[in-house]
């Protein structure tokens, strides 16, 4: 008991010392979703930031997913506790927009506090992907990544593959797994993370198709979902065949939580997700030798396929919180959009450079030239002219969305309905989800 | 009326005492339900700007979405499914151990012990071992020529659901029947005995029909059980999928509600659970309850 009361005295103690602390800077709550090798780095840099000056500390916190961490900020907002700044994920961009209330736009905040701000520096689907309909970028542009195909040199080799090609079509991706699979250097062709990111919307981008009426959803709340064409559900009815042929493992709904382990254990020799997952293949591929290459398209279907679209996540600022904490996230986000800051960043997670800067000083740093591969992401997303059907969507309650498609593309792979049966009904049922949206926020 | 009666001599002091547990019960467990069930009635914006009231537009749309009646459906096989086995595996067990003489502490003690689990652990136990490529299980089955996927399968998700949290509530419930066949009279086992009556026989006609009040107890329990607290397990094993065929309603309601931001479609939600489990036990307690024997 006595040593109870000890330590209890012990934590009072520094509790009253943390708050002396907090009385001498202003502390500016940073909510985010980063676990992992991409956690560790986002401290680093609020450490580095801290460190950099007196007037304020930035605490960072981990709230889990990115939809754990969006609805926590909602559901803390209606409380009244909602942090400054907040990371929500390209899927939730709708959602805070419609938001008019909640949200400080970061052009205004960095205005209000004499901070520079140049919207022209970022790299243009950013700035395309972010802006609103007046052409205003309501969030800070943090981390932007697009999906990339990762596969398992080491495992192309056993196959009797070159190591040094990757496939480069959808034909390919079956005749090289099918190799694979019959030359036993590994038991699963590919996996996948993010089944709707990366199969369904960025499919439609690269191929110049239209996910949804009134270009993807950026002129306005009245759009309806059209990802339901002849090509999306020729590519869902060739998943479900090679899942059945063992070619393909579907990894789980939403990000795909058995999709990277598949691929570290060298269990699926190829690997599609987010530029991002670059630094946890990067900490998990121990034993055998990583390529990067673009994602797969039917050459078909498109001679040169357009750019992939953006995902990752942009910082917003929500209203309710005193202006010395604004300054405060303000200056942070000046540090934030720093070239240094911004190249390492992108360098060490795998994320895209956001400014063109921070590109421009990668390429000088040699980085590009010493780390084949790590310019495949924003190649991809920079080639050819993009189209209205490769510029981004735009919907609000997208997670929603999102849950839907997984749901059925499951019912596509335990045969329950067809390619096209199962993108129908997501289409119905999605459309639903934008009108109740619209009723929503009219 | 043999019920214990205290007199108080002040009129004030017993609602004194009680007022904290009142207190507890109104602001945890009231006030919650009557805003479930007001915004039910509203259409809302995530972020709590604009609010309609929308009268039961809310619930007609529920009744004409087949996802809810799935979901209505799929809560159906599970609650009847983790009550038969949860109740059955552990009365077995609990005849087993009643009818031991040496360290059936030893066997309580065992058998107890899953119920200390927390439910979001049972769940990430049973999805470890039955994980599609690292699980123990999911390896062994595929040595036996069963492939199992519950990411796709929708059968096997609904058995690994059904396990993992029939296992958790095996305990409570074994708990119970050890109790329940101690207060068996030894001695009417012992006269159909030698009546020559078997031990299936003596089972049947004797210790399940005094067991009765502690199974009818039990059956309340363990329904309530599956269609309320089984949240953690189902969102630590499948998330309600694969193509929500594990999507029961308490899950349902966390994920319209929590996850996809529709509030008012999730409060109606669960008025409606809360109506279901209201009926359920109402109809428990008028027509089962008169087969019981007290």
């Amino acid at each position: 008991m006595k040593n109870l009361n000890g330590i209890a005295g012990l934590a009072a103690l520094s509790l009253m010392l943390s708050t002396t602390v907090a009385f001498a800077q202003t502390e500016v709550t940073w909510w985010h979703a980063m676990g992992g090798e991409l956690g560790e780095k986002l401290e680093a840099i609020a450490n580095d930031f801290n460190a950099s000056q007196s007037d304020y500390v930035v605490t960072p916190v981990f709230k889990g997913t990115y939809a754990e961490t969006l609805t926590a900020a909602i559901a803390a907002f209606r409380a009244n506790e909602q942090p400054a700044i907040v990371q929500v994920f390209e899927v939730g961009t709708g959602t805070m927009m419609a938001a008019k209330g909640a949200v400080y736009p970061v052009y205004q905040l960095m205005a209000d506090n004499n901070q520079p701000w140049d919207p022209a520096g970022f790299l243009a689907p950013v700035t395309g992907y972010y802006s609103d309909a007046e052409g205003n970028i309501l969030s800070l542009p943090f981390n932007s990544s697009t999906p990339i195909m990762y596969y398992n040199k080491n495992v192309f080799e056993a196959a009797g593959l070159d190591p040094e090609v990757a496939p480069r079509t959808w034909a390919e991706v079956e005749e090289f797994s099918t190799q694979i699979l019959e030359s036993g250097a590994a038991t699963c062709g590919f996996t996948t993370g993010w089944v709707s990111w990366v199969q369904t919307e960025n499919l439609s981008a690269i191929h110049d198709l239209p996910y949804g009426t009134l270009q993807n959803g950026f002129g306005g709340l009245g759009t309806e979902f059209e990802f339901n064409g002849e090509l999306q559900a020729r590519h869902w009815d060739n998943l479900k065949k090679w899942s059945d042929a063992g070619a393909f493992k579907y990894g789980g709904p939403a990000g795909g939580v058995d999709a990277p382990p598949l691929f570290y254990s060298g269990e699926c020799a190829i690997y599609m997700n987010s530029s991002a997952s670059r630094a946890g293949v990067v900490a998990n591929a121990t034993g055998f030798e990583v390529g990067f290459a673009p994602l797969p398209y039917y050459d078909d279907a498109i001679a040169e396929p357009k750019n992939s679209i953006i995902g990752g996540a942009t910082l917003w600022v929500l209203n309710g919180k005193s202006e010395a904490e604004y300054a405060g996230a303000a200056e942070f986000f000046t540090y934030l959009s720093q070239p240094e800051v911004q190249a390492s960043w992108h360098q060490d997670t795998g994320y895209l450079p956001i400014t063109n800067a921070a590109f421009e000083l990668g390429q000088e740093q040699g980085y590009y030239a010493e780390h084949p591969g790590s310019d495949v992401a924003i190649e991809q997303i920079t080639r050819g002219t993009p189209s209205d059907n490769s510029k981004g969507i735009r919907f609000g309650n997208l997670t929603q969305v999102r849950d839907v498609i997984d749901q059925e593309f499951e019912a596509v792979l335990g045969g329950q309905k067809t390619a096209q049966e199962a993108l129908d009904s997501a289409v119905a049922r999605g459309n639903e989800i934008l009108r109740e949206f619209e009723s929503a926020n009219q | 009326m043999q019920t214990k009666r205290t007199i108080f001599p002040n009129k004030w002091l017993p609602y004194a005492l009680l007022a904290p547990q009142l207190a507890i019960t109104l602001i945890f467990f009231i006030w919650p339900a009557l805003q479930a069930a007001k915004s039910s009635f509203e259409r809302e914006d995530p972020f709590g700007f604009r609010t309609t009231f929308i009268w039961f537009d809310n619930y007609a749309r529920l009744f004409a979405d087949p996802m809810y009646l799935n979901s209505l459906w799929r809560t159906l096989i599970f609650a009847v499914l983790v009550t038969v086995i949860a109740m059955g595996v552990s009365l077995v067990l609990a005849v087993a151990v009643n009818r031991l003489l040496r360290a059936s502490r030893i066997y309580t003690t065992l058998l107890v012990w899953p119920y200390a689990v927390a439910p979001v652990v049972a769940g990430i136990l049973w999805w470890f071992m039955f994980n599609p490529s690292i699980g123990i299980l999911s390896y062994v089955l595929g040595q036996l020529g069963v492939s199992w996927n519950h990411r796709v399968n929708a059968d096997q998700a609904m058995i690994l659901i059904v396990l993992a949290a029939s296992w958790k509530q095996i305990s409570y419930n074994f708990l119970f029947f050890v109790a329940g066949l101690q207060s068996v009279p030894a001695s009417l086992s012992e006269a159909a005995a030698i009546d020559g009556a078997g031990p299936l026989k003596r089972f049947f006609t004797i210790v399940f029909p005094l067991l009765s009040p502690t199974t009818f107890f039990l059956l309340i329990v363990n329904i309530n059980y599956a269609m309320f607290d089984t949240f953690g397990v189902i969102d630590a094993t499948t998330s309600g999928g694969p193509a929500q065929s594990t999507n029961i309603l308490v899950y349902k309601v966390y994920a319209d509600g929590f996850l996809g931001l529709n509030i008012g479609s999730s409060s109606a939600q669960s008025v409606l659970l809360m109506l279901i489990v209201i009926v359920l036990t109402v109809i428990q307690f008028r027509y089962v309850e008169r087969r019981v024997q007290y």
